[in-house]
């Protein structure tokens, strides 16, 4: 409760919390006052923003604001798995290695920075190809399978400076078993950084998404925005003059990743005071 | 020198072992497909064409070439040697293309795209996060809102906005291609002046993103150093500002080179989407249309270029800090 006090002082938190929420709102709401299916025909191929038609139409003449709402969902959600998938590997990876150190630290260390000069869209991109079937969660899986490496780096560095403190080795001695020294004495202290870092890799994560479904290798069986770009620029809409088609997505995906970069920024001036000017 | 030598010989090995891994990642990963995967996608190929001697030719210069018809370890050690000898196979989508072939003819789009597009957006960058950071005031408080906000913006929603502005709503540049198409490549001026045309747009929504992450590094390293004891210590000395800024200039330049190093390396990955917005005919436009006809030894020759290229700039920014990083030096010494 303290935290979020302190947190909602931050401007910056503030904005791009409210950004959020709205997208996210919109995302959930409208689809539940508007029950078609987004992938209905319901005018013709692109038909200009209307009366009934927010944003008019695609080039299959699917309602486009439909679609937006229902590809922000799709969005969020790979995104925020991704996030939890590759938080939770960067932070078990990274705890292990710091706090265990010897030959585990040395082969993940190796193991870690490998794949963080491995560029991460790259072996996405060679799963995504193999995978016959891909849908919005398989895809989220990939990704974060793929964007855990720099969160491991972090964790290890703050658990392996943490890991020779008095507290603790007051507990070790205390006879505290592992799991309870890393639960109570090491993580409370990383908490805001790993909080950080999960909210950087779902904004990551609905790139990564966007990314690869741009190129192509998107989820067969939904719609997110990045499919929505897809499709748009597939069928040329920007040579038919098409803005509705592409414009709103491209922009919904930016205040996206906006707010959660804006929310990060306001936590990092928070936490880490030594980047604050007073 | 020899103990710079050891280091050089370590940081080589390990990036040897990591070419390796990427390399079989390369290699295992697209065969983990039921089935045979090129020889699936020869046999989809050639159910397309009419072709018959086409299709033929077309399987016996895979089977040859990656030797499918033996076991799988004996096909990885093919794999390498072709590749130790620069060869990447044949591609299915523009055949009897070789792949190396098309990479080596899109790959000048995209680094003549991406390599000005770093530089600038590297030197504005810096030039600005420096300013905010030491004027502090009015300029810091715009100028860091508006960088966060463009380094936010991913680089394909940069570039949709661009094109729907200045290509479509206002018409001053074209929507898309390397150069017209009226025009066949040749070196003249208007053929030039359709080609910078046609690069603007892309270039521009480049530095923008790029712009903003620069400087929003420069600005928070500069407060960090600005805060640091040295400086307070520098002042209580009643040193001069101009020099204790040159102080904090310097150290809070070292990551931003290290920065430059590594775009600079990340370059033909680096623009993949806003080549696909723009229609732009690089590495990220034959990687999409690769995608789209299966044509899987390009894919897989694209996805190695662009890991070779991040690994040899990585490796070449820590032989260059070995050489200048004090810290580097004195830990050479310890061991």
């Amino acid at each position: 409760m303290y935290y979020i006090k302190v947190l909602l002082k931050s401007h910056k938190f503030v904005i791009g919390l409210f950004v959020l929420i709205s997208i996210i709102s919109l995302a959930i709401l409208y689809p539940l006052i508007n029950t078609n299916d987004p992938k209905d025909l319901v005018a013709m191929a692109f038909e200009p923003p209307q009366e009934g038609l927010i944003l008019g139409t695609d080039n299959f003449g699917r309602d486009v604001f439909l679609q937006l709402a229902h590809g922000t969902r799709t969005s969020m959600y790979v995104g925020l798995l991704a996030g939890i998938v590759a938080t939770s590997i960067g932070l078990i990876l990274g705890l292990m290695s710091g706090y265990i150190g010897g030959l585990i630290d040395d082969v993940i260390t190796t193991f870690t920075n490998m794949f963080i000069v491995i560029p991460s869209f790259i072996i996405l991109i060679l799963i995504s190809v193999s995978l016959d079937v891909r849908s919005a969660t398989l895809l989220a899986l990939v990704i974060g399978f793929t964007t855990w490496p720099w969160t491991a780096r972090a964790v290890r560095a703050q658990t392996s400076s943490l890991r020779s403190r008095d507290h603790v080795n007051i507990a070790k001695i205390s006879g505290y078993t592992t799991p309870r020294i890393i639960y109570s004495e090491i993580l409370p202290y990383m908490a805001s950084y790993v909080v950080m870092a999960f909210v950087l890799q779902i904004a990551a994560g609905i790139l990564a998404e966007a990314g690869i479904s741009m190129l192509g290798l998107g989820p067969h069986d939904t719609i997110s925005l990045g499919v929505l770009m897809q499709w748009a620029l597939l069928f040329e809409a920007p040579a038919t003059g098409a803005w509705w088609a592409f414009v709103p997505a491209a922009l919904f995906i930016a205040a996206i990743s906006f707010s959660l970069n804006y929310m990060n920024s306001g936590m990092d001036e928070i936490f880490n005071p030594k980047i604050r000017r007073n | 020198m020899n103990v710079y030598v050891r280091y050089l010989l370590r940081k080589f090995g390990w990036y040897i072992l990591t070419f390796f891994i990427a390399v079989t990642l390369n290699f295992i990963l697209p065969r983990l497909i039921e089935g045979n995967p090129i020889a699936m996608i020869v046999a989809t190929m050639a159910q397309g064409m009419t072709d018959a001697d086409r299709q033929r030719r077309l399987f016996e210069s895979f089977m040859q070439q990656f030797g499918l018809d033996r076991p799988i370890y004996e096909q990885y050690f093919i794999y390498l040697r072709n590749l130790f000898r620069g060869e990447l196979g044949v591609s299915f989508g523009m055949f009897p293309r070789t792949v190396e072939n098309i990479i080596a003819t899109s790959a000048p789009w995209t680094i003549g795209l991406q390599l000005p597009a770093i530089i600038t957006a590297w030197v504005i960058g810096n030039v600005l996060g420096a300013l905010a950071a030491f004027k502090k005031g009015w300029f810091d408080k715009i100028v860091f809102p508006a960088m966060l906000l463009a380094n936010a913006v991913p680089f394909f929603a940069m570039s949709i906005l661009l094109l729907y502005f200045f290509a479509l709503n206002l018409d001053w540049f074209p929507i898309g291609g390397g150069f017209s198409p009226r025009l066949m490549p040749h070196l003249s001026l208007t053929f030039i002046g359709s080609v910078v045309r046609h690069h603007t747009l892309p270039f521009l929504s480049l530095v923008f993103v790029m712009l903003g992450g620069w400087a929003i590094g420069m600005r928070s390293m500069a407060i960090y150093e600005i805060n640091t004891d040295y400086v307070l210590y520098s002042k209580l000395m009643g040193i001069r500002e101009s020099k204790i800024i040159r102080y904090v200039f310097k150290n809070a330049m070292l990551p931003q080179i290290t920065g430059l190093a590594i775009s600079l390396g990340t370059m033909v990955g680096g623009s993949l989407i806003t080549e696909i917005v723009f229609n732009y005919p690089g590495i990220g436009m034959r990687l999409f249309t690769a995608i789209r006809t299966l044509d899987f030894p390009l894919i897989s020759g694209i996805t190695l270029f662009i890991i070779t290229g991040v690994l040899l700039a990585n490796f070449l920014i820590e032989i260059v800090y070995g050489l200048v990083d004090p810290r580097i030096k004195s830990a050479q010494l310890e061991e």
